[in-house]
């Protein structure tokens, strides 16, 4: 809610810097009421005066946050134990991944997908620190027991040589889609679209979304994609380092990842999590869920054809229950 | 801080690939913001230069916030430029002014060869942390949080160590090219917690012997590698590396 207001604010022009894309977070009485005041009562010191609070405050602060304000100060050039700092919302996490199954095998047989890169456990919002429990969870907890199952069908499996069908037919594909991609020899360069992209998802598909808006960004990104695959231009040759090369493959895939999470935030007529759909809100403004009819996760499959096809995984909560989230 | 936009003068060595030799290459840009961080001041670069319909200078980043160790710059003769204690993702264009000239080049050590441009490899930082840098756990069950506890100041010093982020800086700024920061605070790191105890011995030797086989060259206690350490990594873990490394070979069982 704190970032759609700030975001809103700046939208209204009435944002602060030279961008006018920020808004102000103001420390000081939180170094005082909450560090300070806190750091006092266990030191004993009684009666506190304002500038031995801002000390104790800016001392619990280094210690538990002072990187952070070392890289705010290198960014800014300012210091944001004496002046407010300036904030903007940012987008940092898909709220999903690889569909894997319990032992966190993808669809595609003996592939398996750790941490962030699969959707399992975080659900629709992610938690601080969720990122790092997930990697640990999935990397010291869960594949230990479970990639032994597959291995131990795979033991008599001799070491598969490089011209299998499916081998040479997977590198038929890439080589294709690669020699497809430069000979585009179009005028836009990879980071141009990519920064396209990024604004659609960012005004269309961020914190808060409507039909309409997620509607207007599917077929804004349906242009994108046709001006990409016929106007993109990707200097140097195929055979050498190429980081323009290897960014033009990614900016082909996030155009494809952007389309399908917005047909899947226009799937979920409700508000739930990271996704905040404006037409189901309370009259707070807080996440209106519909969990009888959208308690599930939303798998979708590529269609050869084109296209995705949606799988439901129904999700059952015996003790925990999901309610709205509340900060009060 | 107050605004403002400024015209540079850049001289970027270029290099198409390990064998074909370099060269500088001057390039103007304008209208750079003081807001701008450097990578992205050689984005606006990149783009001039493929509208031009030349090849963009190829150069590494990643997280772009300090922390990933990929960015690389040897800026007007000092690695990750004038600041101190940073990395060039995080220097930004405030500390230059109009007119300018600046001079970029990869990082120079024989035991990370140019790939392209501004881009080294530094693998043979990777087959140093495989040679000994890492820890022996069970895995498939969760041990109690603080099962094992720790003093305060040996978990600080093995935190500083742990800052490292193998950038390569130290490399780049020593006369001999040496490794010796980086292998020291990897040691440290783990020599300091109870942890990195079972591997202690052979972790010092092993490393240090790959150390050398990489090429890496001897450490004369200059300081150089501190003075540019975008993590602020101490030379007391050169000398702690030096202790453990003979105490190791003293005493290992082989």
């Amino acid at each position: 809610m704190a970032s759609r207001a700030a975001k809103e604010r700046c939208d209204a022009g009435y944002g602060v810097g030279t961008t006018g894309q920020a808004v102000y977070l103001d420390f000081k009485s939180n170094l005082i009421n909450k560090y300070g005041r806190a750091e006092a009562n266990k030191q004993g010191i009684e009666n506190p005066d304002i500038d031995t609070l801002i000390r104790l405050g800016k001392e619990v602060v280094k210690e538990e946050y002072g990187n952070l304000f070392d890289m705010y100060e290198k960014i800014t050039g300012e210091n944001p134990y004496e002046v407010p700092m300036r904030i903007y919302p940012a987008v940092h996490y898909t709220m999903g991944g690889l569909w894997v199954d319990y032992e966190l095998m993808t669809t595609v047989k003996g592939l398996y997908a750790l941490g962030e890169a699969n959707f399992s456990d975080h659900g629709a919002n992610r938690l601080g620190a969720s990122a790092l429990m997930q990697g640990l969870a999935d990397g010291y907890f869960v594949i230990p027991y479970t990639i032994g199952n597959y291995l131990s069908d795979e033991i008599a499996t001799k070491p598969i040589p490089t011209d299998h069908p499916a081998f040479l037919e997977a590198e038929k594909h890439a080589s294709e889609r690669i020699s497809k991609l430069m000979n585009i020899r179009g005028n836009q360069t990879v980071e141009s679209f990519h920064k396209r992209l990024g604004k659609i998802m960012w005004d269309k598909c961020g914190m808060a979304r409507s039909e309409d808006g997620l509607k207007e960004a599917i077929r804004d990104i349906q242009g994108l994609q046709n001006e990409f695959w016929s106007d993109v231009r990707i200097p140097g040759v195929v055979n050498g380092m190429n980081p323009e090369l290897d960014k033009a493959g990614r900016v082909a895939d996030f155009l494809e990842l952007g389309e399908l999470m917005c047909r899947d935030a226009l799937d979920r007529a409700e508000s739930c999590g990271g996704h905040f759909r404006e037409e189901c809100q309370t009259e707070e403004g807080e996440a209106l869920r519909k969990d009888d009819e959208y308690a599930y996760v939303a798998a979708w499959e590529h269609q050869s054809t084109g296209g995705w096809a949606l799988h439901k995984e129904v999700l059952q909560f015996e003790i925990a229950k999901p309610s709205q989230r509340s900060y009060k | 801080m107050e605004h403002y936009n400024m015209n540079l003068t850049l001289k970027i060595w270029r290099q198409p690939n390990t064998q074909a030799a370099g060269r500088f290459e001057t390039y103007p840009v304008s209208n750079i913001s003081s807001e701008m961080s450097f990578l992205e001041m050689i984005d606006v670069l990149n783009e001039q230069l493929i509208k031009e319909g030349n090849e963009p200078v190829a150069f590494d980043h990643d997280c772009r916030e300090g922390i990933c160790g990929m960015c690389s710059m040897y800026i007007n003769g000092r690695p990750h430029g004038p600041w101190q204690k940073n990395t060039t993702c995080q220097l930004h264009m405030r500390a230059y002014k109009d007119g300018d000239t600046i001079t970029v080049e990869p990082w120079r050590a024989n035991s990370f060869p140019v790939i392209k441009d501004l881009m080294v490899d530094r693998s043979a930082f990777d087959r140093i942390i495989q040679a000994g840098g890492y820890v022996s756990v069970n895995t498939g069950s969760a041990v109690d949080a603080n099962a094992i506890p720790i003093e305060k100041d040996h978990a600080d010093s093995a935190f500083a160590a742990a800052a490292c982020i193998g950038c390569g800086a130290c490399v780049a700024s020593c006369k001999n090219s040496s490794a010796m920061l980086f292998v020291s605070a990897k040691v440290s790191h783990l020599a300091l917690l109870p942890q990195g105890s079972p591997e202690r011995k052979s972790r010092a030797l092993n490393m240090v012997a790959q150390m050398d086989k990489e090429g890496f060259g001897a450490c004369t206690n200059t300081g150089a590698c501190e003075a540019v350490c975008p993590k602020g990594i101490s030379i007391e873990n050169i000398a702690r590396l030096n202790r453990e490394y003979m105490t190791a070979g003293l005493s290992a069982e082989r």
